[in-house]
């Protein structure tokens, strides 16, 4: 870059690969797992932030992937995640990694999309599918700081069985936490929430109005967020307060009937 | 420090029951389509499409749509290895052979570099893009190719990895010598045969 | 579909040696600033691709091959990291 400039320091203050073991492997969901690590030396972490995960086979193929951290700071070191039938790598954390494997990690990483208790609120947290896992970090870190901040949570799901910590958002909105689930495919019976995707009309009626002066966080898959992002803008809400983290998309294949990364020509269905 | 290995984490399946002397070293077979694309797809209306041969910064001869759909053109039926290790086995296509377009301008040159619609490019020796080895082509599955996989065009050039299939195409720029493309300028292969598997600069 | 520059934290991080996600990007092309988390990313395509969420230029390219990373500011007419990573 002609002229450019690389102002501001740059410490030397490397993350580099550490091997770290599993300790539990939770199932929330039909097709996710919460993978807690013990990592010797981890600094903390703050709530929106997320690491990297490397694994090695034995001809020593490597593959690395990110994902969020879905605990709070002084908690274990924690991650989400779900499976994609065509991955090569969350099918083995979901299926095949058990307590006492080791995994290599770095971390944590990300200094943008973060909630410290010094930011305030109210806060109005949108999540599309797997995208509540950073937010659920948000959530735990609100509550074990003792902070009385606001908070509203729209969580967009395919199914009431797809809600990834559904009891422990129970839990939220017993203690004043608006909660509202939107189910996009199939509902329960009796079910009288909303239906469909997230839309300004829903996002008018959950969000905090912009004369709050929320602060947001949108994360799941990248048209999710996209959508989102700009109707919260739409309501008032000024784009430096709107923070956003996108996902790489769950494709549902209806050819396939498969949940998938990859984009089937077939297929028209997106999440 | 060597890196732990992981229990039980194997890299992608290998193909088969008979697949095997179809998919080269290090790919696996995938029966969707991924779509892997540096940037936004490009929407160019037909209208104003071209596809123009090129040398030494001169228009030699150029195509519009309606004149290219008038070439004759070949169904294929084609197996694909892209580097990042997926392999799609009898993709079919329909698309006018690059010799074909090759054969319209008198100037020969041992090297093309294709250039496309978002600024992409690549480079191939010509005698690759000839011999019924490469198509630019516009149907993929019986259908109009979608923006989304190259549409209107690309270029397919089945024996060689994915990315010299170089999407939204619109042209080939004659060299006299080999020059590297977007991803050949950032270590990725000269050539890309993944039968040799020359995924990356020196293999 | 595309990411964000959260996706390419922890590259960063090993390029820069420091966090990288909240320093503001400044597009070489239309001058456009924004936060390296907010950039427009296409991953593994077979390399990285960064791009200005405003005009869409490429502000970075990212090849990692055998353990080596070249990265390419090449769009960028800034890039200015904040606070102390």
């Amino acid at each position: 870059m002609a002229g450019t400039a690389i102002r501001g320091r740059l410490s030397s203050r490397p993350r580099p690969w550490q091997v770290a073991t599993v300790t539990s492997v939770i199932r929330e969901t039909g097709s996710v797992v919460t993978i807690e690590l013990e990592a010797p030396g981890w600094p903390g972490h703050r709530a929106g932030q997320h690491l990297d995960i490397r694994l090695t086979a034995e001809d020593g193929y490597t593959a690395e992937r990110s994902y969020s951290l879905a605990s709070a700071n002084g908690e274990p070191v924690a991650i989400t995640v779900e499976r994609l039938d065509d991955g090569e790598v969350s099918p083995y954390l979901t299926e095949e990694l058990r307590a006492g494997d080791e995994l290599e990690l770095r971390g944590p990483i990300g200094n943008w999309f973060v909630w410290n208790t010094p930011d305030g609120g109210p806060l109005m947290l949108v999540a599309g599918g797997s995208g509540i896992v950073p937010l659920r970090a948000i959530l735990r870190h609100r509550q074990r700081s003792g902070s009385d901040v606001p908070v509203r949570l729209l969580y967009s799901s395919r199914t009431l069985d797809d809600v990834i910590y559904r009891a422990e958002l129970e839990r939220y909105r017993n203690d004043g936490a608006q909660i509202t689930y939107t189910l996009t495919r199939t509902r329960p019976p009796g079910w009288s929430g909303y239906s469909g995707r997230v839309d300004a009309a829903m996002l008018a009626q959950t969000a905090w109005p912009a004369g709050q002066h929320p602060l947001a966080y949108v994360c799941g898959p990248t048209r999710f967020v996209e959508t989102v992002a700009d109707k919260l803008v739409g309501l008032g809400y000024p784009s430096e307060r709107v923070r956003t983290e996108r996902f790489g998309g769950v494709l549902w294949c209806r050819w396939m009937g498969t949940r998938s990364a990859a984009c089937c020509t077939r297929c028209s269905e997106r999440r | 420090m060597s890196s732990p290995v992981s229990r039980g984490f194997r890299r992608r399946h290998r193909p088969s029951g008979g697949q095997e002397g179809r998919v080269p070293p290090g790919q696996y077979v995938t029966e969707g389509f991924p779509v892997l694309s540096a940037g936004p797809t490009p929407h160019t209306p037909l209208p104003e499409w071209t596809f123009s041969i090129r040398q030494a910064g001169n228009t030699l001869r150029s195509w519009t749509w309606p004149e290219f759909q008038a070439l004759p053109a070949e169904n294929i039926t084609v197996d694909i290895h892209c580097v990042t290790r997926w392999s799609k086995l009898d993709t079919g296509w329909r698309g006018v052979p690059v010799e074909a377009l090759l054969t319209q301008v008198e100037q020969k040159a041992p090297y093309v570099m294709a250039f496309c619609d978002g600024g992409y490019t690549t480079n191939l020796p010509a005698k690759d893009v000839t011999g019924g080895q490469a198509w630019v082509a516009f149907d993929y599955n019986s259908q109009p190719l979608p923006a989304e996989h190259g549409g209107p065009a690309r270029l397919l050039v089945p024996h060689l990895y994915f990315w010299k299939s170089a999407k939204w195409v619109r042209g080939l720029e004659l060299m006299d010598h080999d020059e590297p493309g977007f991803w050949e300028t950032y270590g990725y292969h000269m050539y890309g045969d993944p039968w040799r598997e020359q995924r990356y600069a020196g293999d | 579909m595309p990411l964000d520059g959260n996706a390419i934290g922890g590259l960063l991080h090993e390029v820069f040696g420091t966090e990288m996600t909240d320093a503001v990007a400044t597009c070489g092309t239309c001058g456009a600033s924004g936060r390296v988390a907010e950039t427009v990313v296409y991953l593994r395509v077979p390399g990285t691709v960064v791009r200005c969420r405003s005009c869409s230029a490429m502000l970075m390219v990212i090849s990692q091959i055998r353990g080596t990373s070249c990265v390419d500011l090449r769009g960028l007419a800034a890039l200015d990291p904040r606070g102390d990573g």
